[in-house]
């Protein structure tokens, strides 16, 4: 039997189980479409190195694998806490692929804002959520979005209204347990940002030590003219997940989409993020750090579409690879003939912290207008020595000056970072526990206020 | 307090430190002379750790400690700190972040509790304006973009906040002018007491008007070839090393 085979039978397995358990059956469109996403998947197959998108990165580790559907979305509150981010937030949680409404907190969401998990949507009112999923994402985009959509039956559906700035971040968790017997997980992330609406979405993949499951994710955000949304991806699964996401962005005029892409977990990593700047004004920020140790495989896409005149792309993308990890750079713009005024920036860079880490970049820019501003580049290197000798001749042991200076190479994209529990994730995973927070925020206030 | 006996030295299989010999005891100032190429730098490079030079035999001891056992940041810890000649560049590191981290390792190896932020700022800014440096340099990444005179003063920020027992400059007073350098001499002053040394290395007696040695060393081809008090280096002003070398060739 195919790789391919042995995951569609999983979609033959789920159905058989969803026509006995289920209250009410799929509505025909979801069916029609799941077939679609088996059919594309079959036909493609999993991508291989000829595929110039994959030539990087090797999936056999999915492939090969034997993955279940999860049944339950059982876990400990307690583990979720530790795992989970400490923040103060709208909390949407999924164990496996699988809505946890014990671990979640939906109560109170301010008016004209939506948060809901995607099975509940589909109850409620299936023909409203039938309008945008699959819109930006198609089954053409890669075969992990059409395996994603033949399998996907839950996934959180954001929606924010015209006008409405929502003050709490919305924390979708998606948490991996060590499972006797791996599972796979295809959730969707439908995010709808209407006019001059303003947001903060964390989503977070995180899960326990030995958890060795497969997440293959496919989000959606489409930002009405004016809406501001700021994304976070916090990759922190355990070292023997694979992850796989693609992010898809829609952007109508004057809005701004910030994404920060932080990966620090997987064996097995691939992220694309796909903006399309539909109108003028539209901008898009990519943040992105990843840190990769031991034999972590990291890829990360991107690609912005400048599909209109003066719009805005701004990207800053920091690798830091230790051991044998390999990292992978790919980002892309495309300037639209007649997307004149454009200004698109992109840079790489990326910190070895051993001789036999490696890392492929790949900057790439496809101009068809002729008024445009473009920079890209990308650099690679290693810990300036002096440096560490510098800092060691201060006092400070060589694991923390060498950890400082890690950081602080992530610096220009973590400086962007304002949510603090986030930044103290990244500083513990590069750094260790540093003797005082990096940013010294705490210092910079006394300073201020020693100076009035 | 600092014992540095017949050192020998060896940088990528040259010998630069020949058997150096040099006592410094606790409340002196030494400065060491010498044309270029004879070791000054070298000398403490080694005491502050260097891992490029490579001690072939003698033996370097602070307050009775083996210093080459020492790690690098133990020496520091220990009230040993390297003024550079050339401090480096650290992009993305803020001032105020290595002075805290300094400030609290050292006290941490002192078993003493971390310093609150209020009573360390304060210290900062006194400093700071011991310093004629302006507050917004403590967000400034360490060293990065200054001008060489800044360098200079950052070094001697950092000194007297860490307020080491031996204090070692490594022509602090190259690439000054004169307002810069008398900043500089008075955070140096400002570090002389009965319990602490100051080793500094210089090629020109200029620094010496401002800060007074005890003792002046002139060292030639790895060797303190001559020492003596102040006058010698005012001697050396005037008469070059020509006759030292000669002195000691024969």
């Amino acid at each position: 039997m195919s790789a391919t085979h042995t995951f569609l039978n999983r979609l033959e397995e789920r159905t058989a189980y969803r026509r006995e358990s289920a209250a009410t059956p799929e509505p025909s469109w979801v069916a029609a479409r799941r077939q679609a996403g088996a059919a594309r998947f079959e036909a493609l197959g999993f991508p291989t190195k000829r595929d110039e998108a994959w030539k990087y990165t090797d999936v056999r580790r999915i492939s090969e694998g034997d993955f279940a559907l999860a049944q339950d979305a059982d876990f400990s509150p307690t583990t979720a806490a530790t795992l989970g981010l400490p923040l103060d937030a709208i909390r949407l949680s999924f164990v496996d692929g699988v809505f946890s409404a014990e671990l979640s907190d939906m109560a109170d969401l301010p008016a004209g804002l939506g948060v809901e998990p995607l099975s509940k949507a589909m109850s409620t009112n299936h023909e409203a959520v039938g309008g945008s999923l699959g819109r930006l994402a198609g089954v053409e985009f890669s075969p992990f979005t059409a395996l994603n959509t033949a399998l996907a039956d839950e996934g959180a559906v954001i929606r924010i209204g015209s006008g409405v700035v929502v003050e709490k971040p919305i924390l979708v968790q998606f948490f991996s347990r060590a499972n006797a017997q791996p599972v796979m997980s295809h959730p969707r992330v439908l995010i709808e940002a209407g006019a001059r609406s303003q947001a903060t979405i964390i989503e977070h993949y995180v899960g326990e030590a030995e958890a060795a499951n497969f997440t293959n994710v496919v989000g959606e955000a489409l930002l009405e003219r004016g809406a501001i949304l700021s994304h976070y991806i916090l990759q922190e699964a355990s070292l023997q997940d694979a992850h796989i996401g693609s992010l898809h962005i829609d952007q109508g005029r004057d809005s701004r989409f910030t994404s920060f892409n932080i990966n620090l977990g997987g064996a097995l990593v691939r992220n694309d993020l796909i903006s399309d700047l539909n109108a003028e004004g539209a901008e898009a920020n990519y943040y992105g750090l990843f840190f990769a140790q031991g034999r972590q495989h990291v890829d990360n896409h991107t690609l912005v579409n400048h599909n209109a005149p003066h719009t805005f792309s701004n990207e800053n993308y920091k690798g830091i690879l230790g051991d044998r990890a390999r990292g992978v750079f790919n980002g892309k713009v495309i300037v639209k003939r007649d997307s004149q005024k454009i200004e698109a920036h992109q840079s790489n860079a990326n910190l070895l912290l051993s001789d036999r880490a490696e890392i492929d970049t790949k900057p790439e820019l496809e101009i068809y207008a002729d008024d445009v501003k473009c920079s890209h580049g990308a650099t690679t290197g290693q810990l300036d020595e002096e440096a560490v000798f510098a800092l060691r001749t201060r006092g400070i042991d060589e694991q923390t000056a060498r950890g400082l200076l890690t950081l602080a190479f992530a610096g220009e994209v973590m400086d962007k970072v304002t949510l603090d529990t986030v930044a103290e994730r990244v500083e513990r995973a590069v750094a260790g526990k540093l003797p005082e927070r990096f940013n010294l925020s705490d210092l910079v206030d006394v300073a201020t206020a020693n100076q009035a | 307090m600092l014992e540095v006996k017949d050192l020998h030295v060896t940088v990528e299989g040259n010998e630069i430190l020949k058997g150096l010999s040099l006592t410094v005891n606790a409340g002196e100032v030494h400065a060491i002379m010498g044309p270029n190429g004879s070791g000054k730098s070298t000398l403490s490079a080694v005491i502050a750790g260097k891992e490029d030079y490579e001690v072939t035999s003698g033996s370097i001891t602070f307050e009775g400690r083996d210093v080459l056992e020492m790690e690098i940041e133990e020496r520091a810890q220990a009230g040993l700190l390297l003024g550079f000649q050339y401090p480096v560049e650290i992009p993305g590191v803020k001032n105020i972040y290595l002075l805290k981290a300094a400030l609290n390792a050292q006290r941490k190896a002192r078993g003493e509790n971390e310093i609150p932020a209020p009573e360390f700022m304060k210290l900062v800014r006194e400093k700071l304006a011991f310093m004629k440096m302006d507050a917004s340099f403590l967000q400034r990444a360490v060293n990065e973009g200054f001008s060489g005179g800044e360098k200079k003063r950052n070094e001697i920020l950092q000194m007297l906040l860490l307020e080491p027992k031996l204090a070692m400059l490594d022509e602090i007073d190259s690439g000054l002018d004169i307002d810069a350098m008398k900043i500089v001499a008075d955070g140096v002053n400002s570090l002389r007491s009965e319990e602490r040394a100051v080793l500094m290395v210089t090629h020109y007696q200029r620094l010496l008007d401002y800060i007074t040695p005890d003792y002046v060393h002139v060292l030639v081809d790895g060797r303190i070839a001559k020492s003596g008090d102040k006058s010698l280096a005012l001697e050396l002003e005037s008469r070059g090393y020509e006759w030292v070398l000669e002195e000691s060739a024969a």
